[in-house]
Protein backbone atom coordinates (compact mmCIF):
# COMPACT_ATOMS: atom_id res chain seq x y z
CA UNK A 1 0.00 0.00 0.00
CA UNK A 2 1.75 3.31 -1.05
CA UNK A 3 -0.01 6.40 1.19
CA UNK A 4 0.13 9.92 0.71
CA UNK A 5 -1.32 12.50 3.56
CA UNK A 6 -2.05 15.69 2.56
CA UNK A 7 -1.46 17.86 5.35
CA UNK A 8 -2.65 21.44 5.85
CA UNK A 9 -0.25 23.83 8.03
CA UNK A 10 -2.88 25.75 9.81
CA UNK A 11 -2.28 28.20 13.31
CA UNK A 12 -2.10 26.01 16.28
CA UNK A 13 -6.29 26.08 18.35
CA UNK A 14 -5.08 28.56 20.83
CA UNK A 15 -4.17 31.15 18.13
CA UNK A 16 -6.10 34.34 18.51
CA UNK A 17 -7.40 35.53 14.84
CA UNK A 18 -6.72 39.00 13.00
CA UNK A 19 -6.71 40.28 10.04
CA UNK A 20 -3.83 42.83 8.24
CA UNK A 21 -4.02 44.96 5.27
CA UNK A 22 -7.28 46.39 5.51
CA UNK A 23 -8.80 43.42 6.26
CA UNK A 24 -7.81 41.21 3.55
CA UNK A 25 -5.06 39.16 4.68
CA UNK A 26 -5.08 36.49 7.92
CA UNK A 27 -2.37 38.25 9.98
CA UNK A 28 0.27 35.64 10.46
CA UNK A 29 2.42 37.78 12.71
CA UNK A 30 3.15 35.61 16.97
CA UNK A 31 0.95 32.72 15.06
CA UNK A 32 2.68 29.55 16.03
CA UNK A 33 1.82 26.98 12.98
CA UNK A 34 0.91 23.55 13.54
CA UNK A 35 0.07 19.90 11.51
CA UNK A 36 -4.20 20.24 10.86
CA UNK A 37 -5.41 18.51 14.07
CA UNK A 38 -7.59 16.45 11.49
CA UNK A 39 -4.65 15.40 9.38
CA UNK A 40 -2.35 14.57 12.60
CA UNK A 41 -5.53 11.62 13.29
CA UNK A 42 -4.90 10.73 9.47
CA UNK A 43 -1.16 10.74 10.01
CA UNK A 44 -1.01 8.78 13.11
CA UNK A 45 -3.39 6.07 11.44
CA UNK A 46 -0.90 5.89 8.28
CA UNK A 47 1.64 5.02 10.44
CA UNK A 48 -0.20 2.27 11.70
CA UNK A 49 -0.29 0.83 8.32
CA UNK A 50 3.50 1.29 8.08
CA UNK A 51 3.91 -1.13 11.10
CA UNK A 52 1.62 -3.17 10.64
CA UNK A 53 1.05 -3.48 6.97
CA UNK A 54 4.52 -2.58 5.97
CA UNK A 55 2.89 0.64 3.85
CA UNK A 56 5.26 3.61 2.43
CA UNK A 57 3.99 6.77 3.64
CA UNK A 58 4.49 10.22 2.12
CA UNK A 59 3.02 13.66 2.96
CA UNK A 60 2.51 16.17 1.00
CA UNK A 61 1.65 20.21 1.16
CA UNK A 62 0.43 22.77 -1.28
CA UNK A 63 2.57 26.02 0.37
CA UNK A 64 5.28 27.86 0.24
CA UNK A 65 8.49 27.63 1.92
CA UNK A 66 6.90 28.77 5.88
CA UNK A 67 5.03 25.05 5.67
CA UNK A 68 8.13 23.33 5.63
CA UNK A 69 8.62 23.30 9.71
CA UNK A 70 5.60 21.48 9.46
CA UNK A 71 6.52 19.12 6.67
CA UNK A 72 9.58 18.03 9.17
CA UNK A 73 7.56 17.33 11.99
CA UNK A 74 5.22 15.19 10.12
CA UNK A 75 8.58 13.22 8.48
CA UNK A 76 9.57 13.42 12.32
CA UNK A 77 6.31 11.57 13.34
CA UNK A 78 7.70 8.90 10.77
CA UNK A 79 6.58 9.59 7.23
CA UNK A 80 9.30 8.14 4.38
CA UNK A 81 9.06 10.91 1.95
CA UNK A 82 7.99 14.78 1.96
CA UNK A 83 6.59 16.84 -0.87
CA UNK A 84 5.89 20.22 -1.09
CA UNK A 85 3.80 22.15 -3.63
CA UNK A 86 5.04 25.60 -4.26
CA UNK A 87 2.23 27.76 -4.31
CA UNK A 88 0.47 29.70 -2.12
CA UNK A 89 -2.91 27.48 -1.09
CA UNK A 90 -5.87 30.53 -1.78
CA UNK A 91 -8.65 28.16 -3.07
CA UNK A 92 -9.76 24.67 -2.14
CA UNK A 93 -10.50 23.45 -5.69
CA UNK A 94 -6.75 24.91 -6.90
CA UNK A 95 -5.04 22.49 -3.78
CA UNK A 96 -7.31 19.34 -5.02
CA UNK A 97 -5.80 19.62 -8.79
CA UNK A 98 -2.44 19.97 -7.66
CA UNK A 99 -2.64 16.82 -5.08
CA UNK A 100 -4.15 15.46 -7.86
CA UNK A 101 -1.25 15.50 -10.14
CA UNK A 102 0.74 13.94 -7.17
CA UNK A 103 -1.38 11.29 -6.53
CA UNK A 104 -0.71 10.62 -10.25
CA UNK A 105 2.73 10.82 -10.88
CA UNK A 106 3.52 9.17 -7.63
CA UNK A 107 0.77 5.85 -7.72
CA UNK A 108 -0.88 6.36 -4.31
CA UNK A 109 -4.02 3.93 -3.82
CA UNK A 110 -4.81 5.43 -0.71
CA UNK A 111 -5.32 9.51 0.39
CA UNK A 112 -5.80 10.27 3.96
CA UNK A 113 -6.75 14.01 3.56
CA UNK A 114 -8.56 15.60 6.80
CA UNK A 115 -12.58 16.26 7.20
CA UNK A 116 -11.49 20.03 7.33
CA UNK A 117 -8.67 22.89 7.42
CA UNK A 118 -9.28 24.83 10.99
CA UNK A 119 -8.10 27.53 9.12
CA UNK A 120 -10.50 28.26 6.05
CA UNK A 121 -12.67 25.70 7.00
CA UNK A 122 -13.54 24.66 3.47
CA UNK A 123 -13.78 20.98 3.86
CA UNK A 124 -13.78 20.56 -0.31
CA UNK A 125 -10.07 19.59 -0.82
CA UNK A 126 -10.76 15.80 0.29
CA UNK A 127 -13.65 15.40 -1.88
CA UNK A 128 -12.83 16.95 -4.85
CA UNK A 129 -9.45 15.23 -5.03
CA UNK A 130 -11.47 12.22 -4.86
CA UNK A 131 -14.00 13.47 -7.84
CA UNK A 132 -11.01 14.62 -10.07
CA UNK A 133 -9.00 11.00 -9.62
CA UNK A 134 -12.39 9.03 -9.72
CA UNK A 135 -11.64 7.30 -6.21
CA UNK A 136 -13.70 6.10 -3.67
CA UNK A 137 -14.42 8.76 -0.97
CA UNK A 138 -15.30 8.41 2.56
CA UNK A 139 -15.93 11.81 4.54
CA UNK A 140 -15.90 12.62 8.37
CA UNK A 141 -13.86 9.15 8.81
CA UNK A 142 -13.88 7.93 12.09
CA UNK A 143 -12.11 4.35 11.61
CA UNK A 144 -10.55 2.80 8.78
CA UNK A 145 -9.48 -0.86 8.42
CA UNK A 146 -7.55 -2.28 4.83
CA UNK A 147 -7.27 -5.59 3.83
CA UNK A 148 -5.75 -6.28 0.52
CA UNK A 149 -8.17 -4.16 -1.77
CA UNK A 150 -10.84 -3.91 0.49
CA UNK A 151 -11.64 -1.26 2.85
CA UNK A 152 -14.10 -1.19 6.09
CA UNK A 153 -14.24 2.64 7.16
CA UNK A 154 -17.02 4.32 9.68
CA UNK A 155 -17.96 7.43 9.27
CA UNK A 156 -20.03 10.04 11.71
CA UNK A 157 -23.16 11.34 10.71
CA UNK A 158 -25.36 13.51 12.20
CA UNK A 159 -26.46 11.82 15.20
CA UNK A 160 -24.38 8.48 15.25
CA UNK A 161 -22.22 6.55 12.70
CA UNK A 162 -22.67 4.62 9.90
CA UNK A 163 -20.24 1.81 8.65
CA UNK A 164 -19.22 1.33 5.11
CA UNK A 165 -17.29 -1.07 2.86
CA UNK A 166 -15.68 -0.21 -0.21
CA UNK A 167 -11.99 -0.49 -2.08
CA UNK A 168 -8.99 1.09 -2.95
CA UNK A 169 -8.03 3.54 -4.07
CA UNK A 170 -9.20 5.63 -2.02
CA UNK A 171 -9.64 9.07 -0.47
CA UNK A 172 -10.54 9.81 2.91
CA UNK A 173 -11.55 13.39 5.00
CA UNK A 174 -10.41 12.00 8.61
CA UNK A 175 -10.94 13.46 11.72
CA UNK A 176 -10.89 12.52 15.49
CA UNK A 177 -11.54 9.23 16.20
CA UNK A 178 -9.40 7.45 13.33
CA UNK A 179 -6.99 7.18 16.37
CA UNK A 180 -7.25 6.93 20.04
CA UNK A 181 -6.07 10.65 21.36
CA UNK A 182 -3.65 8.94 23.36
CA UNK A 183 -2.08 7.11 20.65
CA UNK A 184 -1.05 10.53 18.67
CA UNK A 185 2.31 11.19 17.91
CA UNK A 186 4.99 13.55 19.14
CA UNK A 187 7.83 13.48 17.37
CA UNK A 188 11.38 12.31 19.63
CA UNK A 189 14.66 13.16 19.20
CA UNK A 190 15.43 10.74 16.81
CA UNK A 191 12.32 11.41 14.72
CA UNK A 192 13.65 14.67 14.46
CA UNK A 193 16.97 13.77 13.54
CA UNK A 194 16.24 11.41 11.06
CA UNK A 195 13.56 13.55 10.12
CA UNK A 196 16.32 15.70 8.55
CA UNK A 197 18.00 13.54 6.15
CA UNK A 198 14.80 12.17 4.69
CA UNK A 199 14.05 13.68 1.08
CA UNK A 200 11.53 16.25 0.56
CA UNK A 201 11.18 17.47 -3.02
CA UNK A 202 9.55 20.50 -3.88
CA UNK A 203 7.91 20.37 -7.09
CA UNK A 204 6.39 23.52 -9.20
CA UNK A 205 2.45 23.65 -9.12
CA UNK A 206 0.73 22.93 -12.55
CA UNK A 207 -1.54 25.53 -14.29
CA UNK A 208 -5.36 25.28 -12.97
CA UNK A 209 -8.54 26.50 -12.15
CA UNK A 210 -8.32 29.19 -9.25
CA UNK A 211 -12.52 29.15 -8.59
CA UNK A 212 -12.77 31.20 -5.27
CA UNK A 213 -11.05 33.52 -3.53
CA UNK A 214 -11.42 35.52 -0.10
CA UNK A 215 -11.69 39.17 -0.53
CA UNK A 216 -12.21 40.61 2.92
CA UNK A 217 -12.30 39.41 6.20
CA UNK A 218 -14.43 40.32 9.39
CA UNK A 219 -14.10 39.50 12.99
CA UNK A 220 -17.00 39.08 14.94
CA UNK A 221 -18.70 41.72 16.49
CA UNK A 222 -17.74 42.31 20.35
CA UNK A 223 -20.08 40.63 22.88
CA UNK A 224 -22.22 42.39 25.82
CA UNK A 225 -21.55 41.70 28.91
CA UNK A 226 -22.81 38.37 30.31
CA UNK A 227 -26.11 39.08 32.32
CA UNK A 228 -25.58 37.23 35.89
CA UNK A 229 -28.49 35.37 37.36
CA UNK A 230 -28.33 34.64 41.19
CA UNK A 231 -27.92 30.76 41.50
CA UNK A 232 -31.17 30.92 43.77
CA UNK A 233 -33.45 32.47 41.44
CA UNK A 234 -33.51 30.05 38.54
CA UNK A 235 -37.19 31.77 37.88
CA UNK A 236 -35.13 34.54 36.56
CA UNK A 237 -33.36 32.30 34.48
CA UNK A 238 -36.40 30.66 32.77
CA UNK A 239 -37.80 34.61 32.27
CA UNK A 240 -34.70 35.80 30.48
CA UNK A 241 -34.80 32.78 28.25
CA UNK A 242 -38.54 33.08 27.48
CA UNK A 243 -39.42 37.21 27.39
CA UNK A 244 -35.91 38.39 26.70
CA UNK A 245 -33.98 35.89 24.31
CA UNK A 246 -37.41 34.29 22.88
CA UNK A 247 -35.60 30.91 22.83
CA UNK A 248 -38.03 28.71 24.96
CA UNK B 1 -30.71 29.29 -15.74
CA UNK B 2 -31.97 28.58 -12.76
CA UNK B 3 -31.01 28.37 -9.26
CA UNK B 4 -31.02 24.61 -8.04
CA UNK B 5 -31.63 23.74 -4.63
CA UNK B 6 -31.03 20.21 -2.73
CA UNK B 7 -33.99 19.74 0.12
CA UNK B 8 -32.63 17.00 2.41
CA UNK B 9 -35.25 14.47 3.92
CA UNK B 10 -35.51 11.58 5.99
CA UNK B 11 -38.04 8.68 6.00
CA UNK B 12 -39.49 10.90 3.38
CA UNK B 13 -39.89 14.30 5.47
CA UNK B 14 -37.86 16.99 4.83
CA UNK B 15 -35.56 18.43 7.06
CA UNK B 16 -35.87 21.07 8.95
CA UNK B 17 -32.62 22.47 7.15
CA UNK B 18 -34.80 21.37 3.73
CA UNK B 19 -36.48 24.46 4.64
CA UNK B 20 -34.13 27.06 5.51
CA UNK B 21 -32.23 26.07 2.55
CA UNK B 22 -35.30 26.51 0.32
CA UNK B 23 -35.92 29.94 1.59
CA UNK B 24 -32.78 30.89 0.69
CA UNK B 25 -32.74 29.88 -2.23
CA UNK B 26 -35.74 31.38 -2.80
CA UNK B 27 -33.87 34.98 -2.02
CA UNK B 28 -30.95 33.77 -4.51
CA UNK B 29 -33.16 33.46 -7.51
CA UNK B 30 -34.84 36.61 -6.02
CA UNK B 31 -31.58 38.72 -6.95
CA UNK B 32 -30.78 37.02 -9.78
CA UNK B 33 -34.05 37.82 -11.32
CA UNK B 34 -34.98 33.73 -11.60
CA UNK B 35 -36.66 30.80 -10.49
CA UNK B 36 -35.77 28.56 -7.33
CA UNK B 37 -36.08 24.57 -8.22
CA UNK B 38 -35.80 22.14 -5.46
CA UNK B 39 -34.58 18.59 -6.45
CA UNK B 40 -35.58 16.06 -3.48
CA UNK B 41 -35.02 12.66 -3.34
CA UNK B 42 -37.77 9.75 -2.07
CA UNK B 43 -39.85 12.75 -0.18
CA UNK B 44 -42.78 12.74 0.40
CA UNK B 45 -45.31 16.25 0.27
CA UNK B 46 -42.90 18.08 -2.36
CA UNK B 47 -45.76 20.24 -2.33
CA UNK B 48 -44.84 22.16 1.02
CA UNK B 49 -41.65 23.81 -0.75
CA UNK B 50 -43.76 26.21 -2.21
CA UNK B 51 -44.59 28.10 0.77
CA UNK B 52 -40.91 28.82 0.85
CA UNK B 53 -40.79 30.36 -2.60
CA UNK B 54 -39.77 27.13 -4.63
CA UNK B 55 -41.76 26.91 -7.89
CA UNK B 56 -40.78 23.91 -9.27
CA UNK B 57 -39.66 20.32 -7.74
CA UNK B 58 -38.16 17.57 -9.35
CA UNK B 59 -39.12 14.43 -7.11
CA UNK B 60 -36.49 11.83 -7.37
CA UNK B 61 -37.93 8.41 -6.85
CA UNK B 62 -35.35 5.72 -6.65
CA UNK B 63 -34.45 2.59 -4.53
CA UNK B 64 -31.22 2.99 -5.34
CA UNK B 65 -31.29 5.79 -3.73
CA UNK B 66 -32.81 4.45 -0.17
CA UNK B 67 -29.93 4.78 1.52
CA UNK B 68 -27.53 8.08 1.38
CA UNK B 69 -24.81 7.26 -0.84
CA UNK B 70 -22.75 10.36 -1.71
CA UNK B 71 -21.57 9.77 -5.26
CA UNK B 72 -25.40 8.64 -6.17
CA UNK B 73 -26.83 11.37 -4.48
CA UNK B 74 -24.39 13.90 -6.14
CA UNK B 75 -24.74 12.81 -9.57
CA UNK B 76 -28.37 13.17 -9.28
CA UNK B 77 -27.61 16.76 -8.24
CA UNK B 78 -24.85 17.23 -11.15
CA UNK B 79 -27.64 15.86 -13.61
CA UNK B 80 -30.69 18.16 -12.31
CA UNK B 81 -28.47 20.75 -12.52
CA UNK B 82 -27.60 20.39 -16.23
CA UNK B 83 -31.21 19.69 -16.91
CA UNK B 84 -31.93 22.88 -15.38
CA UNK B 85 -29.15 25.02 -16.49
CA UNK B 86 -28.55 25.79 -12.88
CA UNK B 87 -25.70 28.44 -12.27
CA UNK B 88 -26.36 27.98 -8.51
CA UNK B 89 -26.58 24.92 -6.51
CA UNK B 90 -27.25 25.25 -2.35
CA UNK B 91 -26.76 22.43 0.30
CA UNK B 92 -27.11 22.63 3.69
CA UNK B 93 -24.36 22.02 5.98
CA UNK B 94 -25.06 18.49 7.05
CA UNK B 95 -23.07 15.97 7.34
CA UNK B 96 -24.53 14.48 4.17
CA UNK B 97 -24.32 17.93 2.98
CA UNK B 98 -20.81 18.81 3.02
CA UNK B 99 -19.71 15.11 1.78
CA UNK B 100 -21.71 15.55 -1.39
CA UNK B 101 -21.01 19.47 -2.10
CA UNK B 102 -17.74 19.07 -3.11
CA UNK B 103 -18.23 16.40 -5.19
CA UNK B 104 -21.09 18.62 -7.27
CA UNK B 105 -18.27 21.25 -7.34
CA UNK B 106 -15.42 18.91 -8.54
CA UNK B 107 -17.88 17.19 -11.53
CA UNK B 108 -19.26 21.01 -12.65
CA UNK B 109 -15.93 22.64 -12.55
CA UNK B 110 -17.87 25.01 -10.02
CA UNK B 111 -16.55 27.00 -6.85
CA UNK B 112 -18.30 26.00 -3.80
CA UNK B 113 -18.43 28.44 -0.40
CA UNK B 114 -19.33 26.84 2.63
CA UNK B 115 -20.54 27.66 6.12
CA UNK B 116 -22.14 30.73 4.17
CA UNK B 117 -24.01 32.65 7.01
CA UNK B 118 -25.75 35.30 4.59
CA UNK B 119 -27.92 35.94 1.48
CA UNK B 120 -24.72 36.83 -1.44
CA UNK B 121 -23.49 40.31 -0.81
CA UNK B 122 -23.10 41.31 -4.41
CA UNK B 123 -24.04 38.55 -7.24
CA UNK B 124 -21.80 39.93 -9.93
CA UNK B 125 -19.13 39.40 -9.07
CA UNK B 126 -20.49 36.48 -6.51
CA UNK B 127 -19.74 37.10 -2.98
CA UNK B 128 -20.44 35.51 -0.02
CA UNK B 129 -20.30 35.99 3.78
CA UNK B 130 -19.08 32.86 5.53
CA UNK B 131 -17.60 31.90 8.23
CA UNK B 132 -14.27 30.79 8.70
CA UNK B 133 -11.04 29.99 11.18
CA UNK B 134 -13.50 28.10 13.41
CA UNK B 135 -16.12 30.91 14.03
CA UNK B 136 -13.70 33.55 15.26
CA UNK B 137 -14.05 35.38 11.62
CA UNK B 138 -15.87 35.85 8.62
CA UNK B 139 -14.24 35.36 5.22
CA UNK B 140 -16.07 37.47 1.98
CA UNK B 141 -15.66 34.83 -0.66
CA UNK B 142 -15.96 35.35 -3.93
CA UNK B 143 -16.76 32.32 -6.71
CA UNK B 144 -14.73 33.40 -9.69
CA UNK B 145 -16.55 29.84 -11.94
CA UNK B 146 -19.89 29.98 -13.86
CA UNK B 147 -21.50 27.95 -11.69
CA UNK B 148 -21.50 28.17 -8.43
CA UNK B 149 -22.07 26.05 -5.14
CA UNK B 150 -22.92 27.21 -1.92
CA UNK B 151 -23.19 25.71 1.44
CA UNK B 152 -25.45 27.41 4.04
CA UNK B 153 -24.59 26.77 7.63
CA UNK B 154 -27.26 25.61 9.41
CA UNK B 155 -29.69 28.20 11.43
CA UNK B 156 -28.20 31.35 9.73
CA UNK B 157 -30.84 32.59 7.17
CA UNK B 158 -33.55 31.26 8.81
CA UNK B 159 -36.72 29.58 7.52
CA UNK B 160 -38.66 32.42 5.64
CA UNK B 161 -42.20 31.78 3.96
CA UNK B 162 -42.80 33.39 0.49
CA UNK B 163 -45.50 31.55 -0.58
CA UNK B 164 -45.79 30.34 -4.20
CA UNK B 165 -47.41 27.03 -5.64
CA UNK B 166 -44.51 24.23 -6.81
CA UNK B 167 -44.97 22.21 -9.78
CA UNK B 168 -44.04 18.52 -8.88
CA UNK B 169 -41.76 16.91 -11.86
CA UNK B 170 -40.67 13.46 -11.85
CA UNK B 171 -36.70 13.35 -12.38
CA UNK B 172 -35.42 10.15 -13.44
CA UNK B 173 -31.47 9.95 -13.27
CA UNK B 174 -29.27 6.71 -14.83
CA UNK B 175 -26.81 6.04 -12.49
CA UNK B 176 -24.16 3.40 -13.07
CA UNK B 177 -23.46 0.94 -10.79
CA UNK B 178 -20.38 2.76 -10.32
CA UNK B 179 -22.17 5.09 -7.94
CA UNK B 180 -22.26 2.45 -5.78
CA UNK B 181 -18.71 1.36 -4.98
CA UNK B 182 -18.88 2.47 -1.27
CA UNK B 183 -21.93 0.60 0.58
CA UNK B 184 -23.48 1.65 3.55
CA UNK B 185 -23.64 -1.80 5.85
CA UNK B 186 -24.61 -0.69 9.38
CA UNK B 187 -26.17 2.53 10.42
CA UNK B 188 -26.12 3.26 14.34
CA UNK B 189 -28.23 6.20 14.92
CA UNK B 190 -30.42 7.86 17.87
CA UNK B 191 -33.82 7.80 16.90
CA UNK B 192 -36.10 9.99 18.14
CA UNK B 193 -33.90 12.11 20.37
CA UNK B 194 -32.73 15.77 18.65
CA UNK B 195 -29.16 15.33 16.98
CA UNK B 196 -26.64 18.27 17.43
CA UNK B 197 -26.37 19.74 14.22
CA UNK B 198 -30.61 20.06 14.08
CA UNK B 199 -31.28 21.06 17.45
CA UNK B 200 -32.80 24.15 18.45
CA UNK B 201 -31.08 23.93 21.94
CA UNK B 202 -28.30 22.20 22.92
CA UNK B 203 -27.20 21.20 26.56
CA UNK B 204 -23.88 20.51 27.10
CA UNK B 205 -21.43 19.06 29.80
CA UNK B 206 -18.13 19.56 30.81
CA UNK B 207 -15.84 18.04 33.03
CA UNK B 208 -16.78 20.39 36.13
CA UNK B 209 -19.64 17.75 35.88
CA UNK B 210 -16.77 15.33 37.33
CA UNK B 211 -17.94 11.44 36.07
CA UNK B 212 -20.28 9.99 33.80
CA UNK B 213 -22.73 8.90 36.86
CA UNK B 214 -23.64 12.35 36.88
CA UNK B 215 -24.70 12.82 33.29
CA UNK B 216 -28.84 12.03 34.71
CA UNK B 217 -29.48 15.38 34.92
CA UNK B 218 -28.04 16.57 31.68
CA UNK B 219 -30.39 14.20 30.05
CA UNK B 220 -32.99 15.19 31.63
CA UNK B 221 -32.94 18.78 31.14
CA UNK B 222 -32.18 18.05 27.83
CA UNK B 223 -35.69 15.86 27.92
CA UNK B 224 -36.99 19.25 29.40
CA UNK B 225 -36.38 21.05 26.79
CA UNK B 226 -36.02 18.75 24.08
CA UNK B 227 -32.35 19.42 23.29
CA UNK B 228 -29.83 17.35 21.63
CA UNK B 229 -27.01 16.55 24.76
CA UNK B 230 -23.47 17.59 23.98
CA UNK B 231 -20.13 18.02 25.96
CA UNK B 232 -16.33 19.12 25.66
CA UNK B 233 -13.73 17.49 24.57
CA UNK B 234 -12.31 15.70 27.57
CA UNK B 235 -15.60 14.33 28.63
CA UNK B 236 -15.26 11.89 25.26
CA UNK B 237 -11.87 11.67 25.39
CA UNK B 238 -12.01 10.21 28.93
CA UNK B 239 -14.91 7.94 27.85
CA UNK B 240 -17.69 9.19 30.06
CA UNK B 241 -20.05 10.07 26.74
CA UNK B 242 -19.71 8.85 23.24
CA UNK B 243 -17.41 10.56 20.84
CA UNK B 244 -20.44 12.16 18.64
CA UNK B 245 -21.13 14.16 21.30
CA UNK B 246 -18.11 16.00 21.07
CA UNK B 247 -18.43 20.16 20.36
CA UNK B 248 -15.91 22.51 19.38
CA UNK B 249 -13.24 23.34 16.74
CA UNK B 250 -12.32 19.37 16.82
CA UNK B 251 -15.47 17.89 17.40
CA UNK B 252 -19.30 19.20 15.87
CA UNK B 253 -19.95 22.81 15.46
CA UNK B 254 -22.96 24.08 17.28
CA UNK B 255 -24.95 26.70 15.87
CA UNK B 256 -28.49 26.38 17.81
CA UNK B 257 -30.59 28.73 19.07
CA UNK B 258 -29.66 28.10 22.50
CA UNK B 259 -26.68 26.99 23.64
CA UNK B 260 -26.18 25.74 27.75
CA UNK B 261 -22.94 24.91 29.19
CA UNK B 262 -22.78 23.22 32.70
CA UNK B 263 -19.25 22.43 34.21
CA UNK B 264 -17.38 23.74 31.10
CA UNK B 265 -14.58 26.27 31.67
CA UNK B 266 -14.74 27.99 28.25
CA UNK B 267 -11.55 27.06 26.65
CA UNK B 268 -10.76 28.77 23.31
CA UNK B 269 -11.40 25.68 21.30
CA UNK B 270 -14.54 25.01 23.01
CA UNK B 271 -16.06 28.41 22.23
CA UNK B 272 -14.52 28.52 18.75
CA UNK B 273 -17.50 25.67 17.79
CA UNK B 274 -20.00 26.89 19.51
CA UNK B 275 -19.77 30.66 19.55
CA UNK B 276 -22.54 30.24 16.73
CA UNK B 277 -25.25 29.90 18.64
CA UNK B 278 -27.19 33.21 19.35
CA UNK B 279 -28.07 32.50 22.74
CA UNK B 280 -25.48 31.06 25.21
CA UNK B 281 -25.54 30.22 29.50
CA UNK B 282 -23.40 29.41 31.63
CA UNK B 283 -23.45 27.95 34.93
CA UNK B 284 -19.90 27.21 36.30
CA UNK B 285 -18.52 27.72 40.07
CA UNK B 286 -16.16 29.92 38.81
CA UNK B 287 -16.77 33.21 38.11
CA UNK B 288 -13.24 33.84 36.69
CA UNK B 289 -14.45 30.56 34.06
CA UNK B 290 -13.65 32.20 30.40
CA UNK B 291 -16.79 30.86 29.21
CA UNK B 292 -18.94 33.72 31.22
CA UNK B 293 -17.09 36.51 28.84
CA UNK B 294 -18.62 34.63 25.91
CA UNK B 295 -21.91 34.17 27.38
CA UNK B 296 -25.26 35.93 27.61
CA UNK B 297 -26.96 34.41 30.52
CA UNK B 298 -24.84 33.45 33.61
CA UNK B 299 -25.49 31.60 36.96
CA UNK B 300 -22.18 31.05 39.29
CA UNK B 301 -23.02 27.83 40.84
CA UNK B 302 -23.03 24.46 41.62
CA UNK B 303 -24.00 22.25 38.88
CA UNK B 304 -25.20 19.97 41.30
CA UNK B 305 -27.84 22.45 42.85
CA UNK B 306 -28.48 24.64 40.27
CA UNK B 307 -29.33 22.02 37.54
CA UNK B 308 -32.30 20.10 39.22
CA UNK B 309 -34.26 23.39 40.48
CA UNK B 310 -33.54 24.47 37.03
CA UNK B 311 -34.98 21.28 35.69
CA UNK B 312 -38.13 21.69 38.17
CA UNK B 313 -38.78 25.00 37.25
CA UNK B 314 -38.49 24.12 33.47
CA UNK B 315 -41.63 21.46 33.99
CA UNK B 316 -43.37 23.87 35.83
CA UNK B 317 -42.87 26.71 32.94
CA UNK B 318 -43.47 23.92 29.99
CA UNK B 319 -46.83 23.10 32.01
CA UNK B 320 -48.00 26.78 31.89
CA UNK B 321 -47.14 27.23 28.52
CA UNK B 322 -48.15 24.03 26.97
C1 LIG C 1 -5.68 20.85 19.54
C2 LIG C 1 -6.77 20.98 20.56
C3 LIG C 1 -8.09 20.91 20.15
C4 LIG C 1 -9.11 21.01 21.10
N1 LIG C 1 -10.41 20.95 20.66
C5 LIG C 1 -11.42 21.03 21.57
C6 LIG C 1 -12.78 20.97 21.16
O1 LIG C 1 -13.08 20.84 19.97
N2 LIG C 1 -13.74 21.04 22.11
C7 LIG C 1 -13.46 21.18 23.44
O2 LIG C 1 -14.40 21.22 24.26
N3 LIG C 1 -12.19 21.24 23.85
C8 LIG C 1 -11.16 21.16 22.95
N4 LIG C 1 -9.88 21.19 23.39
C9 LIG C 1 -9.63 21.14 24.86
C10 LIG C 1 -9.74 22.49 25.53
O3 LIG C 1 -8.50 23.16 25.46
C11 LIG C 1 -10.10 22.31 27.03
O4 LIG C 1 -9.15 21.49 27.64
C12 LIG C 1 -11.48 21.71 27.25
O5 LIG C 1 -12.46 22.37 26.49
C13 LIG C 1 -11.84 21.77 28.71
O6 LIG C 1 -13.00 21.03 28.97
P1 LIG C 1 -13.93 21.35 30.20
O7 LIG C 1 -14.35 22.76 30.15
O8 LIG C 1 -15.00 20.31 30.23
O9 LIG C 1 -12.99 21.03 31.45
P2 LIG C 1 -12.22 21.99 32.43
O10 LIG C 1 -11.38 22.98 31.72
O11 LIG C 1 -11.60 21.10 33.42
O12 LIG C 1 -13.37 22.84 33.12
C14 LIG C 1 -14.27 22.35 34.04
C15 LIG C 1 -15.10 23.52 34.52
O13 LIG C 1 -16.10 23.05 35.37
C16 LIG C 1 -16.25 23.95 36.45
N5 LIG C 1 -16.85 23.21 37.56
C17 LIG C 1 -16.24 22.35 38.43
N6 LIG C 1 -17.13 21.85 39.30
C18 LIG C 1 -18.32 22.39 38.99
C19 LIG C 1 -19.62 22.25 39.51
N7 LIG C 1 -19.89 21.45 40.55
N8 LIG C 1 -20.60 22.97 38.96
C20 LIG C 1 -20.38 23.80 37.90
N9 LIG C 1 -19.16 23.96 37.36
C21 LIG C 1 -18.15 23.25 37.89
C22 LIG C 1 -14.87 24.47 36.72
O14 LIG C 1 -14.92 25.74 37.36
C23 LIG C 1 -14.29 24.56 35.32
O15 LIG C 1 -14.51 25.83 34.73
C24 LIG C 1 -8.83 21.13 22.47
C25 LIG C 1 -7.50 21.22 22.87
C26 LIG C 1 -6.48 21.15 21.95
C27 LIG C 1 -5.06 21.26 22.42
N1 LIG D 1 -2.50 23.36 1.25
C1 LIG D 1 -2.78 22.07 1.43
N2 LIG D 1 -1.82 21.12 1.22
C2 LIG D 1 -2.08 19.82 1.42
N3 LIG D 1 -3.25 19.35 1.83
C3 LIG D 1 -4.24 20.23 2.06
C4 LIG D 1 -4.06 21.63 1.86
N4 LIG D 1 -5.22 22.25 2.16
C5 LIG D 1 -6.08 21.27 2.53
N5 LIG D 1 -5.50 20.05 2.46
C6 LIG D 1 -6.09 18.75 2.85
O1 LIG D 1 -7.49 18.80 2.73
C7 LIG D 1 -8.13 18.69 4.00
C8 LIG D 1 -9.36 19.54 4.05
O2 LIG D 1 -8.99 20.86 3.83
P1 LIG D 1 -9.97 22.03 3.40
O3 LIG D 1 -10.73 21.58 2.24
O4 LIG D 1 -9.02 23.15 3.12
O5 LIG D 1 -10.81 22.31 4.60
C9 LIG D 1 -7.05 19.04 5.00
O6 LIG D 1 -7.31 18.44 6.26
C10 LIG D 1 -5.81 18.48 4.32
O7 LIG D 1 -5.72 17.09 4.50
Amino acid sequence: MKILVCISNVPDTTSKINFTDGDTKFDTNGVQFVINPNDEFGLTRAMWFKEKQGATVHVVSVGGPTVEPTIRKALAIGADEAIRINAEPTDGFFVAQQLAEVVKNGDYNLVIAGRESIDYNGGMVPGILASLLDMNFVNTCISLEIDGENVTAQREIDGGKETLTTSLPLVIGGQKGLVQESDLKIPNMRGIMMARQKKLTVVEPIDALNATQDTKFEKPAAKGAVKLVDASNVDELISLLHNEAKVI
Amino acid sequence: MSVLVYTESENGKFKKNALEVASYASEVAKLLGTNAVAISINATENETLGTYGISKVLNVSNDKLSVFNAKGYANTIVQAAKAENAKVIITSSSTDAKYLAPLVSASLKAGYAPNVVAAPESTSPFTLKRTAFSNKGFALTQINTDIKVVGVSNNSFGIIENATTAAIENFDTSLEDGNFSTKSTEVDKVVGKATIADADIVVSGGRGLKGPENWGMIEELADVLGAATACSKPVSDLGWRPHGEHVGQTGKPVASNLYIAIGISGAIQHLAGVSASKTKVVINTDPEAPFFKAADYGIVGDAFEVVPQLIEKLKEFKAQNA
